[in-house]
C-alpha cells in the first residue's frame, strides 16, 4: 500500500503502485455500502466541499453520498447559484471556502488545470472531478476497478475505446491509467475526433470499427456530444451511428467475454442500442456503483496524515 | 543494541491457546450464541485456530469472521491512511455473544475501534476479548476477558506475534530497539 499524496490531480503523474492502492482501497469501502449501516466514521467532523464550476449531477452526487458515508459535512457550490456569477475570481472563491476550514475541495471547472493551479496556494485537499478536456481521474480509476473486478486483472487486456476521443477528459484519464497498468489501449472513432497523434501515447489508433472490437476484452463506449459535435466533427447523428455504434449485429461478433462500459449518461440508440447497454455484458450500472466506493477511497486517502508514519 | 527475547514458546503458545478457549467455553453456556471475529489483521489466524478448538470442545461448528477497524481509528489525521482489509461476519450479530480476538492488547485504542465499528453491524448481547499477549500501557478503560500472557513492557519496545500461518514457527518476541 502506498500513499502520500494531499491530492488527487490527475492519473498522468500517478504511479502503478498509487492507482494500485486506491483501487485495493475502493474494495473495502464497497463493502460499506452493501451493509445495513452505510457509514463510516473515517472523516467524521472533517469539511468537504463540491466546487463544481462546471455542472454535472452524477458526479457531484456520487462525491456527495461519498462524504455522507465517511461521515464528512459537505457543501455544494454550483456555479449557476454562486458569487461566480457576480465576477468572482476562481482564486478568491476557494480562498472564501478555505476561510470556512474546508478539508477537501472537489473541483470541477471547464478550464484545464483549475485544480492543480488551486492545488497550489490551498491548504486544503484538492480532488479533480473533472478539468476541461484535461482528465476524469476518479472516472478512470472507477473504470479500471470495475474491470479488475469483473476480470481478475488488467495486465494484457485489449481494452477500445470507442468514441469522442479529442474531447474526452475521461478518454485521457483512462488512457493513462490503462497504459499505467499494462493494458492494451485502442482508440476508434471518426479521423475528426480520434487523431493519429494519440499513438504517441501508446495506444493503437483506428477508424474502422470491426477492427477495433474484433479482439477487445473491454469496449469503452464514450458518449457522442450532440451540440457541440453536430455541427463540425461528423455530418450527422445517423452516420456516426451507422459507422461506430455498438449495434446487435456488431456485437455478435465481439468475443464473448467482452464487456460494455459507459461512463454515461448513455445516448440510447447513437452509440449504444437499448438491449446491449441493458443486458448482461454491460458493466454500466456496476460503474456507477463502482464509482461511489473508489471516491470513499480517494476522500479517505488524501485526507489522511503524514506519510512517514505508518500505522500499526 | 537491539534486542529480541522469545518471550512465548511455541508449545506454550499453543496451550495458552487451548486454555483460552477452555474458558471460552466455560463462560459460555449457550454455545450456539457465540460467534468469533478476529480484528484484522493480528487477531485473524488466532481466531480461526480458537473458533476450531471451540468446536471439538463444542461438538458442533462455530461461526468465525473477520473485523477491519482501519475506517474507525481515532488517529487517522495523524498517520498515514492504513490499509482497508476486509470485514466479514457470517452471522447475525444481533443477540450473540461475541468474541473478538487480537493478537497483543496495548493502548487499548483497537478494541475501541474493534466495538465501534461492531456496532454498525447490530446490537450483540456482550463482547467478550481475547488476547494473547496484554503488554500494559493502557490509554483506555479497556481489559481483556481472556489473555494468553501478560509481559512487562517499556513503551519503546515492541511485541511480535509470529504464527504459523504466516510461515514460521509459533512464537511471540519482545523486540527493544
Amino acid at each position: 500500500m502506498s500513499w502520500n499524496r494531499k491530492h488527487l490531480l490527475d492519473i498522468q503523474s500517478m504511479s502503478r503502485e498509487e492507482i494500485l492502492t486506491v483501487l485495493d482501497t475502493a474494495r473495502g469501502f464497497k463493502a460499506v455500502g452493501e451493509r445495513a449501516i452505510k457509514k463510516v466514521p473515517a472523516l467524521r467532523g472533517k469539511t468537504v466541499v463540491n466546487l463544481f464550476v462546471e455542472p454535472s449531477t452524477r458526479t457531484r452526487i456520487s462525491f456527495e453520498l461519498a462524504a455522507q458515508r465517511l461521515t464528512a459535512d459537505i457543501v455544494n457550490f454550483t456555479a449557476e447559484s454562486s458569487s461566480l456569477k457576480k465576477g468572482e475570481t476562481l482564486k478568491d472563491t476557494a480562498r472564501n471556502l478555505e476561510a470556512l476550514n474546508a478539508d477537501i475541495i472537489i473541483i470541477r471547472h471547464s478550464a484545464s488545470g483549475a485544480p492543480h493551479f488551486l492545488a497550489r496556494f490551498l491548504h486544503a485537499s484538492v480532488v479533480n472531478a473533472g478539468d476541461g478536456a484535461h482528465e476524469h481521474p476518479t472516472q478512470a480509476l472507477l473504470d479500471l476497478f470495475t474491470i479488475r473486478e469483473r476480470k481478475g486483472k488488467i495486465e494484457g487486456l485489449n481494452v477500445t475505446i470507442l468514441g469522442d476521443i479529442l474531447y474526452s477528459r475521461v478518454a485521457r484519464s483512462n488512457i493513462w491509467g490503462l497504459l499505467k497498468l499494462g493494458a492494451k489501449v485502442t482508440l476508434c472513432g471518426p479521423s475528426t475526433l480520434v487523431p493519429r497523434v494519440f499513438e504517441e501515447m501508446g495506444c493503437r489508433v483506428t477508424h474502422n470499427i470491426d477492427e477495433a472490437i474484433a479482439d477487445a476484452d473491454i469496449i469503452h463506449l464514450l458518449r457522442i456530444q450532440h451540440e457541440r459535435q453536430r455541427k463540425t466533427m461528423f455530418p450527422s447523428i445517423g452516420e456516426y451511428t451507422k459507422l461506430f455504434s455498438i449495434n446487435q449485429e456488431r456485437f455478435e461478433r465481439t468475443k464473448p467475454e467482452a464487456l460494455i462500459m459507459h461512463p454515461g449518461p448513455i445516448n440510447r440508440g447513437v452509440e449504444i442500442e437499448s438491449q446491449i447497454a441493458d443486458g448482461n455484458r454491460s458493466v454500466i450500472l456496476e460503474q456507477v456503483t463502482n464509482g461511489l466506493a473508489v471516491r470513499m477511497a480517494v476522500l479517505y486517502l488524501v485526507s489522511g496524515g503524514k506519510p512517514h508514519d505508518i500505522a500499526a | 543494541m537491539p534486542e529480541s527475547l522469545l518471550i512465548l514458546q511455541p508449545q506454550a503458545m499453543r496451550r495458552a491457546l487451548s486454555r483460552i478457549a477452555h474458558e471460552i467455553a466455560e463462560q459460555n453456556e449457550q454455545s450456539h450464541e457465540v460467534g468469533i471475529l478476529g480484528i484484522q489483521r493480528g487477531g485473524v489466524h488466532l481466531a480461526q485456530r480458537l473458533a476450531r478448538d471451540l468446536g471439538v470442545i463444542w461438538g458442533h461448528a462455530v461461526p468465525v469472521g473477520t473485523l477491519d477497524v482501519g475506517m474507525h481509528r481515532d488517529d487517522l489525521s495523524q498517520k498515514a491512511p492504513p490499509e482497508i482489509l476486509p470485514t466479514t461476519i457470517p452471522f447475525d450479530v444481533n443477540g450473540k455473544t461475541v468474541v473478538i480476538v487480537d493478537d497483543v492488547l496495548f493502548s487499548g485504542r483497537t478494541t475501541r475501534a474493534a466495538l465501534d465499528s461492531l456496532n454498525d453491524f447490530g446490537r450483540a448481547r456482550r463482547v467478550q476479548l481475547v488476547v494473547l499477549v496484554d503488554r500494559g500501557h493502557r490509554e483506555l478503560p479497556i481489559k481483556a476477558d481472556f489473555v494468553g500472557k501478560y509481559v512487562t513492557t517499556t513503551r519503546a519496545q515492541r511485541v511480535d506475534v509470529r504464527l504459523s500461518e504466516n510461515g514460521g514457527e509459533d512464537a511471540v518476541y519482545l523486540e527493544t530497539p
